[in-house]
């Protein structure tokens, strides 16, 4: 019984490696300019300048990539923030990844007159979620009784409330970096070239075997700390270990595509459903759903109001939202 | 768990409404006519006979009730929501209430080019119960469990910003700039038409809510020893949810959509008075009106000669106070 449990959680993984694939391919091919499979070959084989073949290149296939990498980060990031501070409504942005990120660019904006290039920009973020996350972290060991999930919860909340209001203060000051800073701010996974997702692939790729490696522990985590403690896991090495791994991951989402909400908090509960709480289960199969639902909404994004694109975030919420309410009307609680 | 001295937590709010109180006065006389605190208090008795008089009564004194009436409104909304979800992260946004509100002001304003502002309120509380309703409907199962309540309320609430999203960018462009600053929350503009349309439901809804204090108590202990208590649980969660929606609607349909109080103004006031919501609600309330306040101040006396929405301005005066209570170190006895 055991055995064959497993054999068909093997089989789904190898079904959800082929969907994404599929969905990357179509995501290739679909658009305002439809493609065939053989422009793609001509485009890297024999590429001639036209504008078919740049927009392969430069437009189509990073899109893809970029969409499958974030979806597959944020939705582990995801699964183990709701572990680490044992809510389920938990999401990456409570750590203030987001909302650092997007006040550190709207600063670094202010301050040079907005006029920063895209690879500084992605620099920024990324220091400005570590910042943000950092402290809301040390924040959360403050205080009589060293680290609490509720201390790290509310924590989060506040500084995040803090920086998008500083944000906002900033922008309402500063109304020529709004523009740019607008923009950014609305999570795409358009419009950003691969060279954005290359720079924190490595990041992600650390981020990726880190969380591989603590789903073990976070296991025992999801217990209680007590049962935790009485098995020996070095609670404090796992937490760290784990908020490491989320901001990596989150961090670098939010560099290379901005803020993208929702996909974090539900594929998590999404494949719970699925594959029940073992970890070492539950964090493949959000990567690949997370980035299965980012791949089709980005695909979605463009058909909804064409020849207008939606941002990713709305075809997020329309493939999203109804899957939830069934795996949450379904749950036993 | 150790009771706290009831004189204390009394001291406590006693304080927290002295203090709401004397934060009026001063609002009323900053402003950009700076008017004498003497002058404010002889208007406020109706014995100011000068021209300050007119700006005092008309034009800062409504929306200084306003600002306490809905911060106040938002914060209670969000401790009973809090009670009932039992958990830490629930707001009034969580019910699907700003998301509703949002969609229906913006399809109003699309629909209707030639809207009437005055209808905005109703529209916007008509679209809070509206997506209320659906969420509490799509939770209901033999009953509504919180854990049900909040992933649907997530869901709803993601669905309806979505919404909004997809109204703005099908329509016209000028209509984005509308909205988006009706989305931040502001207070500009409130005069006593509004008030007067609010303050009944407002001062009648919060000491509904203080009724159902003993029975969020007895939620929190858990479902289990709940019912065995003897609590009715589904029609008490409907109640508490219901006033939590009507409160947060009405502040909704008259400010806008307000962040951080609704969700931080409970934890406040629980760091300062403990768990009992009997004691809860009402820091809850003072605590939200402060903030409010010296948002709506902040907004009013920064930028001048802007106006800038108080909403920009609630988690910036209120999250490191929050903090500051968080973290503070636990004094002996306290």
């Amino acid at each position: 019984m055991q055995s064959r449990r497993r054999k068909w959680k093997w089989i789904g993984l190898a079904v959800g490696c082929a969907i994404l694939l599929l969905g990357m391919l179509a995501s290739v091919l679909f658009g305002l300019q439809q493609f065939g499979l053989r422009d793609i070959w001509l485009a890297y084989t024999q590429f001639d300048g036209s504008n078919e073949h740049l927009i392969v290149t430069t437009t189509r296939v990073p899109r893809a990539l970029i969409a499958a990498a974030v979806g597959a980060s944020l939705a582990v990031a995801g699964a183990i923030m709701q572990v680490l501070t044992k809510n389920p409504i938990a999401s990456p942005s409570l750590l203030g990844i987001n909302s650092g990120a997007v006040l550190f660019i709207v600063i670094g904006l202010a301050l040079t007159g907005s006029s920063l290039p895209m690879s500084s920009m992605i620099w920024i973020a990324l220091g400005g979620a570590a910042i943000t996350s950092l402290f809301v972290y040390t924040l959360s060991m403050q205080g009589g009784g060293g680290f609490e999930p509720i201390k790290l919860t509310l924590a989060g909340a506040a500084v995040a409330a803090f920086a998008s209001s500083v944000t906002s203060g900033i922008m309402l000051i500063h109304k020529h970096s709004l523009e740019t800073a607008l923009l950014w701010m609305i999570g795409s996974v358009s419009g950003r070239e691969l060279g954005h997702l290359l720079f924190v692939l490595p990041y992600l790729c650390v981020g990726w075997l880190l969380a591989m490696l603590i789903a073990g522990s976070l296991n025992v985590l999801a217990l209680g700390d007590d049962n935790a403690k009485s098995l020996g896991q070095r609670l404090t090495l796992i937490r760290a270990a784990s908020a490491l791994a989320v901001v990596l991951l989150a961090g670098s989402s939010v560099a290379a595509a901005g803020p993208i909400a929702f996909v974090g908090l539900i594929v998590p509960h999404l494949c719970r459903y699925a594959v029940g709480s073992d970890h070492r289960w539950l964090l493949p199969y959000s990567a690949l759903t997370g980035a299965i639902l980012l791949v089709a909404a980005d695909l979605a994004a463009r058909f909804v109001l064409m020849p207008k694109e939606v941002p990713v975030g709305v075809a997020t919420a329309l493939i999203g939202v109804p899957f939830l309410i069934f795996v949450a009307r379904r749950r036993k609680s | 768990m150790k009771r706290r001295p009831t004189w204390k937590n009394a001291t406590i709010v006693s304080s927290l409404a002295v203090a709401a109180l004397i934060l009026a006065v001063f609002c009323l006389s900053l402003g950009s006519v700076s008017i004498p605190i003497r002058d404010v208090v002889l208007s406020l008795v109706g014995m100011n006979g000068e021209g300050s008089d007119l700006i005092i009564t008309q034009f800062r004194l409504p929306r200084i009730v306003a600002a306490l009436l809905i911060g106040a409104a938002l914060a209670v909304s969000g401790s009973l929501l809090q009670g009932v979800i039992r958990n830490p992260l629930a707001s009034p946004d969580l019910l699907g209430v700003t998301g509703g509100a949002s969609v229906a002001v913006v399809a109003f304003m699309t629909a209707f080019t030639s809207y009437s502002i005055h209808y905005v309120p109703i529209i916007a509380i008509a679209g809070a119960f509206a997506a209320a309703s659906v969420n509490y409907s799509f939770a209901w199962k033999k009953g509504v469990t919180p854990s049900r309540l909040v992933l649907i309320g997530i869901g709803i609430s993601t669905a309806m910003s979505a919404l909004t999203m997809f109204l703005l960018l099908s329509g016209p462009a000028y209509l984005a700039a509308q909205v988006l600053n009706w989305m931040t929350g502001s207070l500009y503009g409130t005069n006593w038409s509004y008030i007067k349309a609010i303050w009944p439901w407002i001062v009648a809804l919060i000491p509904l809510s203080l009724l159902y204090a003993k029975e969020l108590d007895i939620q929190a202990l858990g479902e289990e020893t709940a019912i065995g208590l003897g609590s009715r649980l589904q029609m008490s969660r409907m109640v508490a949810m219901l006033l939590s929606v009507a409160l947060a609607g009405v502040a909704v349909g008259i400010a806008g959509t307000i962040s951080f109080i609704g969700l931080l103004a409970p934890h406040m006031a629980r760091k300062l008075v403990g768990n009992r919501y009997g004691i809860v609600i009402p820091t809850a309330a003072l605590i939200g009106a402060i903030v409010l306040l010296l948002a709506d101040l902040a907004g009013r006396m920064l930028f001048l000669p802007l106006d800038i929405p108080a909403g920009v301005f609630t988690a910036g005066v209120g999250a490191p106070f929050f903090l500051y209570l968080l973290f503070r170190r636990k004094r002996p006895g306290a």
